[in-house]
């Protein structure tokens, strides 16, 4: 087999040096009642290289790709164009099969991109500081519900119905076991968010405000005056984002008074894969720091003065802790966070406000066309680069039929809301730098015979 | 048989350690082909790109308003730049692709890159967690066979895919335990833990609700029986057992562990992080275990990319199985693969505890694990449990007369060598003998865990090392032993070949740096 490299001659050996005669008597611990005579039944022996790709190949082919046809789907997974670069950086086997750093000395690549990470995401989220990387948005969101119970000591949550759906459904399934109470709702077809609405339900029990930004309808709305009233009951402000490119263009959470920002940063250098693994982003303001969740990378200096990296604060984590950990995160999603950086580093500021602009403009387009439909109309005032159709039926059936003609629809808010009849004439369409104007025709023409 | 060089120095001389040499001053602060690398915030600017894009369509513009007009500070590199950075800094970074990696639990073993290949066919990496059902069969069928994988490996009936990671598979175990017990009308509110189970299983018991108890462990380094059974009762919903443990021993009253806590109405979550010890060999459902994550990163071979992402799938017996979160996969009798989801979760799926993720869980590590489990056949894993623990045992056994070896009596080993540094002279630590490997060109085994050793050393070889590389592992730690021993003072302050010699921990963690600011910015704080 040929990753495995003993020979029979080297078990041999091997066993003699032990002082035992076979390798069953290694397992002398294992009662023998319950150990296995041969191979499990029921699979297959090994098989070479060529037999296994093929295999493989044969279950990719049976899946319609994103890059194969027009694709508009969004709703908390963009499909952007990743550098060559990206990929390659990620595959140098010393940050590909590195493990967590927990040996600084020889682990500066990965401490120091993450040092990068934590700063690039800070800044553009307008927060003090980031961690270095959580498992994905919805978890992260979760734990900053948990983390400002910790510092409010209060255990109300108010999440805006503008909140991505399975990132609600996460919080709740963890709120049942914690009693945490949760203040939620579904979103109305409209193009006015919440905002006044969640204004109304703060008050001196509340813990925080989950806000996204822009919301799962691609609304933008100013959080200034939630923070203002969430502060004044010393509540925390907590805003999510699941399209950080959209940071590019618009104000960061930050810089309305957030005190905490999370996100999903899979749009930055990760790419769609059916939904994993991705990236959690997490920042908040200084005087938070030590009741963060996650990995921290921070900078430090070593026996001779140089400058160096180490994970540190590491004291609140659980395999230090145990049941006094701040959070249930272990590892982080290292490899992901490198590659978010190296396709931030690769745009660069002026990039990143290009390819924003590139992404809006391009959606605003699309809308435009779309929204002249008849049966059609667009719901948003304000928009990034994803906007939500409201279509005269349910929308449900529209992208399955629309999926076997080989055009990816956007998402159907009636798949996200089981339980909304009236949602599910919401079609969420995502537009990016990869759509092309005869994508957006061929979207047009195929809606234009559904609702004929 | 001769020695293998890998990268190894040969000669006697290049063992020795010159700390002269450390007075040799470069201009530029490398050494040679070990480059001091700027941060990108030293060297990039704000106005430099390595992307070209398309000029944006000439429309107003619909942003509601809260256009970001102060500047981001992100700065950029042109793509020359931005590959020399990383590669530069990759070459300052130990992996399992540079040498032999010891972490005792870990798990550090070869990644095939038939793994990488594959999960980046376009079939795989580009598709959306939301695209209908029928646009993504194939991959739902790769969900599907890993999920056959697992329940046949580990003789359990029921799979949950989504866990992000091992933490969060221990989370979703003990969520279906609650369930089932609130389920039944019967609130427990306290898990037990032993002393040789993993630091995050009371972190993930507390963090689901839970009071923690510990069990303490016997002189053999396991699990004191005794002492569980009489801490049974009504208030105790389970325990959270790691088998094998953290001490690199198999539990051998598994069964009777968890005939006791059913009999007292409680559950058996197993963390599986060490299922690579025992996989093809042992059943964990035979054992009477009701759930237990598999760290497919560990035992299957995905990249650990610095930290993560991992991957920690949850078996589950019957009694759990109609608790398990959403979504999963189903086979329907003609052969169509459907999603459980939110929109399609029928009668029979209503105890579900809900979701814990957005979508799937890690599709890129399925294709990984189902990748290298193919390689490997049920022939292959087998053999993979056998080589790993074959490795381990000589490991244990050619130490022993020069490291303390606190359960050499109690048998065998599993996959990982445990030892102390009972022995060492004075002052000199674990720490100074894992620094002290670092100049001989290894990463460290884990240090200072389990708990109950003092001063542990846990080392794991894997099954994809050969004979001659742990020949030449076990020469380079003897002889660092052998210096711990004899007090060499030159181990205080090693590493002293690596990239940067021995960091400030204590400095990072009392005046915490964590994002790069201006240098007046520093200045000015520092007045």
């Amino acid at each position: 087999m040929r990753y495995l490299p003993l020979t029979p001659e080297d078990r041999q050996d091997m066993l003699a040096t032990i002082g035992a005669a076979s390798v069953d008597d290694l397992f002398v611990d294992v009662p023998k009642e319950v150990q296995l005579d041969g191979p499990i039944r029921g699979l297959p022996m090994h098989a070479g290289e060529m037999a296994v790709e093929a295999y493989m190949k044969k279950l990719a082919k049976n899946n319609s790709a994103a890059g194969d046809m027009p694709f508009f789907l969004g709703a908390g997974a963009y499909r952007h164009h990743v550098p060559a670069s990206v990929d390659h950086i990620i595959q140098r086997g010393e940050f590909l099969t590195a493990y967590t750093p927990y040996q600084p000395e020889i682990a500066q690549g990965t401490l120091q991109t993450l040092f990068e990470f934590q700063t690039q995401v800070a800044r553009l989220f307008g927060v003090d500081v980031a961690n270095a990387s959580m498992y994905d948005g919805s978890t992260a969101c979760w734990e900053a519900i948990v983390m400002a119970r910790r510092i409010t000591k209060r255990g109300k949550a108010i999440l805006s119905s503008g909140l991505h759906p399975h990132y609600v459904s996460v919080a709740q399934t963890m709120a049942r076991f914690t009693k945490d109470q949760l203040v939620d709702g579904a979103p109305t077809l409209d193009a006015a968010t919440d905002g006044a609405a969640l204004l109304d339900q703060i008050d001196d029990d509340t813990s925080c405000v989950v806000v996204q930004y822009p919301d799962i309808l691609g609304r933008i709305s100013d959080m200034s005056e939630l923070a203002e009233k969430a502060h004044r009951h010393k509540a925390l402000l907590i805003a999510v984002v699941t399209e950080p490119v959209a940071l590019g263009a618009i104000k960061a959470p930050g810089d309305m008074g957030a005190d905490i920002v999370v996100g999903e940063g899979q749009s930055l250098g990760v790419g769609l894969q059916f939904g994993g693994p991705y990236v959690g982003l997490f920042g908040c303001k200084q005087k938070y720091v030590r009741q963060m969740p996650g990995r921290l990378c921070g900078e430090t200096v070593d026996a001779e003065g140089k400058r160096g990296f180490v994970l540190t604060l590491s004291t609140r984590e659980q395999h230090i802790r145990r049941e006094k950990a701040t959070s249930n995160i272990c590892t982080n999603s290292g490899l992901c966070a490198l590659a978010f950086t190296a396709h931030m580093t690769l745009l660069g500021e002026k990039g990143l406000r290009d390819l924003a602009m590139l992404n809006h403009k391009k959606a605003v387009e699309a809308a435009g066309r779309l929204a002249k439909i008849n049966g059609i109309s667009l719901l948003n005032d304000s928009f990034f680069n994803e906007f939500t159709l409201v279509l005269d039926k349910d929308t449900r059936p529209i992208v399955r039929k629309l999926a076997d003609q080989k055009i990816l629809a956007g998402v159907s808010l009636g798949r996200l809301y089981p339980d909304a009849n009236e949602l599910a004439h919401g079609l969420v369409v995502a537009v990016t730098e990869t759509t092309s104007d005869e994508d957006v025709e061929a979207l047009a023409t195929a809606l234009e015979g559904e609702l004929a | 048989m001769s020695m293998l060089t890998e990268g190894r120095p040969t000669k006697q001389e290049d063992n020795i350690i010159t700390p002269d040499s450390d007075a040799l001053k470069t201009h530029t602060g490398n050494r040679a082909l070990m480059v001091d690398e700027p941060l990108i915030f030293e060297t990039g600017s704000p106005d430099r790109s390595g992307v070209d894009l398309p000029e944006a369509p000439a429309v107003e513009s619909r942003l509601g308003g809260l256009d970001r007009d102060e500047p981001i500070s992100i700065p950029g590199l042109s793509e020359a730049e931005a590959v020399r950075h990383y590669t530069r800094l990759s070459r300052q970074n130990y992996a399992i692709d540079v040498g032999l990696f010891p972490l005792g639990s870990c798990t550090m073993k070869h990644n095939p890159r038939l793994n990488e290949k594959m999960a980046r066919l376009k079939g795989f990496s580009d598709i959306h967690p939301l695209q209908p059902v029928d646009s993504v069969q194939g991959a739902l069928e790769t969900i599907y066979q890993l999920a056959e994988w697992l329940k046949k490996l580990t003789g359990m009936p029921a799979v949950a895919m989504s866990p992000k990671a091992g933490a969060h598979g221990e989370l979703c175990g003990i969520l279906a335990i609650r369930s089932a017990l609130e389920a039944r009308g019967d609130a427990r509110e306290v898990i037990l833990v032993p002393e040789s189970a993993h630091g995050t299983n009371p972190a993930t018991a507390a963090f689901a609700g839970y009071k923690v108890e510990d069990i303490p462990a016997n002189a053999a380094g396991r699990v004191d029986l005794d002492a569980l059974k009489a801490r049974l009762g009504p208030d105790v919903a389970g325990v959270m057992i790691t088998n094998p443990n953290t001490c690199g021993l198999f539990e051998p009253d598994m069964k009777a562990i968890s005939d006791a806590v059913h009999e007292a109405g409680g559950l058996v979550y197993c963390d599986g992080a060490n299922f690579n010890a025992i996989v093809g060999r042992v059943r964990p459902g035979d054992l009477g275990i009701d759930a237990m994550h598999i760290n497919l990163h560990k035992t299957f071979s995905t990249p650990h990319g610095g930290g993560g992402p991992g991957s920690g799938p949850v078996v589950f017996s019957e009694a759990l199985e109609p608790f398990a979160p959403l979504p999963f996969v189903e086979k329907t009798e003609e052969g169509h693969f459907h999603l459980v989801e939110e929109e399609t979760a029928e009668d029979h799926h209503e105890n579900s505890f809900g979701r814990m993720v957005a979508f799937h869980g890690q599709m890129g590590m399925f294709t990984r694990a189902l990748t290298y489990m193919l390689s490997h056949g049920a022939d292959g894993l087998k053999q993979v449990a056998e080589d790993a623990v074959l490795n381990a045992n000589y490991v244990l056994r050619s130490l022993e007369d020069v490291l303390d070896a606190p359960f050499a009596e109690s048998g065998p080993c599993m996959h990982e060598a445990l030892f102390s540094d009972n022995g060492f002279a004075n002052g000199l630590t674990t720490l100074d003998l894992a620094k002290g490997l670092i100049d001989e060109g290894y990463h460290p085994m884990t240090m200072y865990f389990p708990l109950v050793v003092h001063g542990a050393m846990l080392v794991e070889p894997t099954e994809t090392e050969s004979k001659a590389a742990i020949d030449q592992f076990i020469g380079a730690l003897r002889s660092v032993a052998e210096r711990a021993k004899a007090g060499d003072e030159l181990l205080k302050s090693a590493p002293h070949f690596a990239p940067r010699r021995r960091l400030d921990e204590t400095q990072a963690a009392r005046k915490p740096i964590l994002v790069w600011k201006e240098p007046e910015e520093y200045a000015e704080a520092a007045e």
